[in-house]
Order: structure tokens, then C-alpha cells, then sequence
């Protein structure tokens, strides 16, 4: 790992100073990435700001029909988390099913959703909930979040704070695991809200999408037969050693129905 | 510039002075010479370096020293007794054989240990989920997941 220097931010506002006064900075939450991407060389940025001692960014609040997870709360915290499971189960699920038990309790929420791999679960919970990302500077949809392969629209200097998500009348998600890393290969989120229905599909492709044509089937008829016979087309979507783009298109619709069968479960 | 790290470590106060990049497992065996935690993949996959920090597993290879300031840690090494008697995960464990080279043995106890804090009384599809982080190159998972079973029973 190249060296750096290190700053502990004791708050937002602090993060804030600390990001506008370097010219290559990365903000630290848990690490789980960016500790690896550093030990690889793969990142190394001049500072390092870690969020890790900022309290206001941790924990979970229930505001009306809308749960907020702060950035820095970990993913153990989440799926853990009673008012989350009573609320939106398909979210504590989607949370435990993160990397493995040491993962989960260094991960966060706001690391993982401002990376966006295009393998990570989050992205595909936001989006399938429509939810909202709140950063130091605005609120962002989370439709308009993930722009791209680790590409958010989120600017420069500015830090996630907490999501809000509205709790839907139900919601699942199901994921292909790759059998090495875990990592999902196709994992899709299923919702039924006040808004309508939504599929988000992470792994699959570039960054997280959705999928209107299950959608609108979803919305005649919430069921997996419903969506029986959809077939997603392979082009961009993700060829590598693992899985072929048409093995993924495959999996999105397998998945998609089992998404749909445990959202009916919950 | 280095930094200065204070923290507890099997119940005693440690302080000293790092550079920034210093993985924790890297403090921990070099500095403090507890080199009961192992690095195996050091990248996070393989649960060797597993410890517990304020009171919950995490992999210390994917973690700088500094993120630990002020932390309580728990390492292989602060489990058994002053008397040498070993921690119940330990004594599961030799009892049951659930080990081979031992390589991968102090993160699978610490890890177990964490797991029947949140399910003290664990299914063995429960037990084998939650080491999932945990890599054993002998395979021997089978007596591990009876030590484990054994301990929760002790």
C-alpha cells in the first residue's frame, strides 16, 4: 500500500473541510473495498478521510412510511435490525446476505451504495424501493444515482449522509451467488409500492437497472408465472469468466420469479 | 506522518506510534507480536486474520491499525485463562479434532465465538452459513461444525 496521509473527521461538516482542502482524497467508511483496492495499489489517494468516528452518520430511524439508514450504519446493523425486518424484511435479508459475518460488520450502507460495483446487492434495494439518497449537499433519487460501472452522481466533495426508503406493501430479492466470492452474479429486487411495481437487476450488467416490461406484468398479475416467459435480452449486459451475458439474461428471469415468490412469502 | 494508537488488547492498554497504511493484522503481529492471528489470502476471503473488535468479528488484513483507535480487541491469544485453561471454543475444538494443519484455527474459534453470541443455540445449516468467511484448505469442515455444535452445548 503507497502511503498516505491520514485524517479522522468529527463530523460532516469537518468531512467536508477536510475533502474541499485535497486535491486527492478518498473517504473511508469500513473499508471493505477500498482497503483491498489500496493494498492493490488499484487506489491511492494522497489523503485519506475517515468517517468512522462521525456518530450523526450511524443508525437506523423510522420516519413515517420511510426508514433511514444512516451512511456508516454496517450491513450487520442492518440485517440485524428488528424495524427493519418488521418493515421491509426483503431489506434485512438483502443486507445479511452481504459478503460473510466479519464483512457485514465492517461494511456500510453509504460505502457500498458509493461504490457501486456492479456486483454489489444495495444498488438493486435502492432502486427496486425507489429510495432516496441523501448527501451533504442535496437528495438524490436513486434512479438518477447510479450512473454508470463504480460511476455515481455524486460530485466531487460531496458525502453520502444517509437513504431513505419508503416501506413498500411488499418487496423481495434473490440473488445468484458467484460459488467463489459470493458476490451476486444476478440478483434482482422485486417491490410492490404505493408508486407501483419495480425490478432492479444488480450484477447483471454495467451498474443496477430496471426492468419495465416485469414491471408492467408484475402490475396485471403479482406472480412468478406472471413473469414466465420474459426473456431479457444478453445484449450489454456482463460476459467473464463466471457467467456468459446470456447466462445472466438467463438467471434475471429465474431469479426475478423467486424474487417474486418470497415477496409473497414476506 | 505517524500516527498515535491507543487502544485495549486481551484486556491490557496499548499504545503506540504507526504509519497510516498499517494493516491492523500486520500491527498486531509485528508490533504487538501476538502472531496467533494468522494472514492467509490477505484479501479478506479466507477469516485466518479473524479477531473480535468491541465485541464482533471482523478480518483485521482488511483493516488499518488506525480504524481500531480506541477499540477493544480480542484476539486468539486472550481467550484461555491465566491457568492455561482454555476457552470453551478452544477445548471444543480439541475435543472434536475440528482441525488439520490449525492454519485457519484461530479464525474459525473466534469466529464461532462470535456466531453463538447471536445464535446460542445454532442448526448446523446455521453454523456452516455463518462460517462462510472462514477457509479451511484441509476441508475439514465436518469436525469443526461438531465443535462448534459441542460448544454451544457446553
Amino acid at each position: 500500500m503507497h502511503a498516505f496521509n491520514y485524517h479522522k473527521a468529527s463530523s460532516v461538516a469537518d468531512a467536508s473541510a477536510k475533502l474541499a482542502a485535497s486535491d486527492d482524497s478518498r473517504l473511508l467508511a469500513g473499508g471493505q473495498t477500498l482497503i483491498a483496492a489500496m493494498k492493490m495499489r488499484l487506489s491511492a489517494p494522497a489523503d485519506v478521510i475517515d468517517l468512522g468516528g462521525i456518530a450523526e452518520l450511524r443508525g437506523i430511524k423510522i420516519e413515517g412510511a420511510s426508514i433511514t439508514i444512516g451512511a456508516m450504519t454496517t450491513h450487520a446493523a442492518v440485517a440485524s435490525s428488528n424495524e427493519v425486518a418488521k418493515a421491509i424484511p426483503a431489506l434485512a435479508l438483502l443486507a445479511g446476505s452481504i459478503g460473510d459475518p466479519m464483512v457485514r460488520n465492517m461494511g456500510t450502507i453509504g460505502g457500498s451504495v458509493a461504490n457501486n460495483d456492479p456486483a454489489a446487492d444495495y444498488p438493486a434495494a435502492l432502486v427496486g424501493l425507489g429510495a432516496t439518497v441523501v448527501t451533504s449537499k442535496r437528495k438524490i433519487p436513486a434512479d438518477q444515482f447510479f450512473t454508470g460501472m463504480y460511476e455515481t452522481a455524486l460530485e466531487p466533495g460531496e458525502i453520502i449522509t444517509s437513504v431513505s426508503f419508503p416501506v413498500p406493501k411488499r418487496a423481495g430479492y434473490m440473488k445468484f451467488k458467484n460459488p467463489a466470492s459470493r458476490y451476486a452474479m444476478v440478483g434482482v429486487f422485486v417491490a410492490e409500492s404505493a408508486s407501483g411495481m419495480r425490478v432492479a437487476v444488480t450484477g447483471a450488467g454495467p451498474s443496477v437497472f430496471r426492468i419495465t416490461e416485469m414491471e408492467k406484468a408484475l402490475a396485471k398479475s403479482f406472480s412468478a408465472d406472471a413473469l414466465k416467459g420474459i426473456k431479457v435480452p444478453a445484449e450489454n449486459l456482463n460476459t467473464d469468466i463466471h457467467a456468459t451475458a446470456e447466462y445472466r439474461a438467463h438467471l434475471v428471469t429465474v431469479m426475478a420469479q423467486r424474487a417474486v415468490d418470497q415477496a409473497l412469502v414476506k | 506522518m505517524p500516527v498515535r494508537l491507543s487502544m485495549t488488547v486481551n484486556g491490557k492498554p496499548v499504545s503506540a506510534d504507526v504509519e497510516p497504511r498499517t494493516l491492523l493484522v500486520d500491527f498486531i503481529r509485528d508490533t504487538l507480536r501476538l502472531t496467533g492471528t494468522h494472514i492467509g489470502c490477505d484479501t479478506a476471503q479466507c477469516g485466518a486474520c479473524t479477531i473480535h473488535m468491541n465485541g464482533v468479528a471482523v478480518k483485521c488484513c482488511n483493516m488499518l491499525a488506525v480504524q481500531a483507535q480506541g477499540s477493544t480487541l480480542l484476539t486468539i491469544e486472550g481467550l484461555a485463562k491465566e491457568d492455561g485453561t482454555m476457552h470453551p471454543m478452544q477445548a471444543a475444538f480439541r475435543d472434536h479434532h475440528g482441525l488439520q494443519c490449525g492454519y485457519c484455527t484461530p479464525g474459525m474459534v473466534m469466529t464461532a465465538i462470535d456466531l453463538l453470541k447471536r445464535h446460542p443455540h445454532p442448526s448446523e445449516e446455521q453454523i456452516r452459513a455463518e462460517l462462510d468467511g472462514n477457509l479451511c484448505r484441509c476441508t475439514g469442515y465436518h469436525n469443526i461444525v461438531k465443535a462448534v455444535q459441542a460448544a454451544a452445548k457446553a
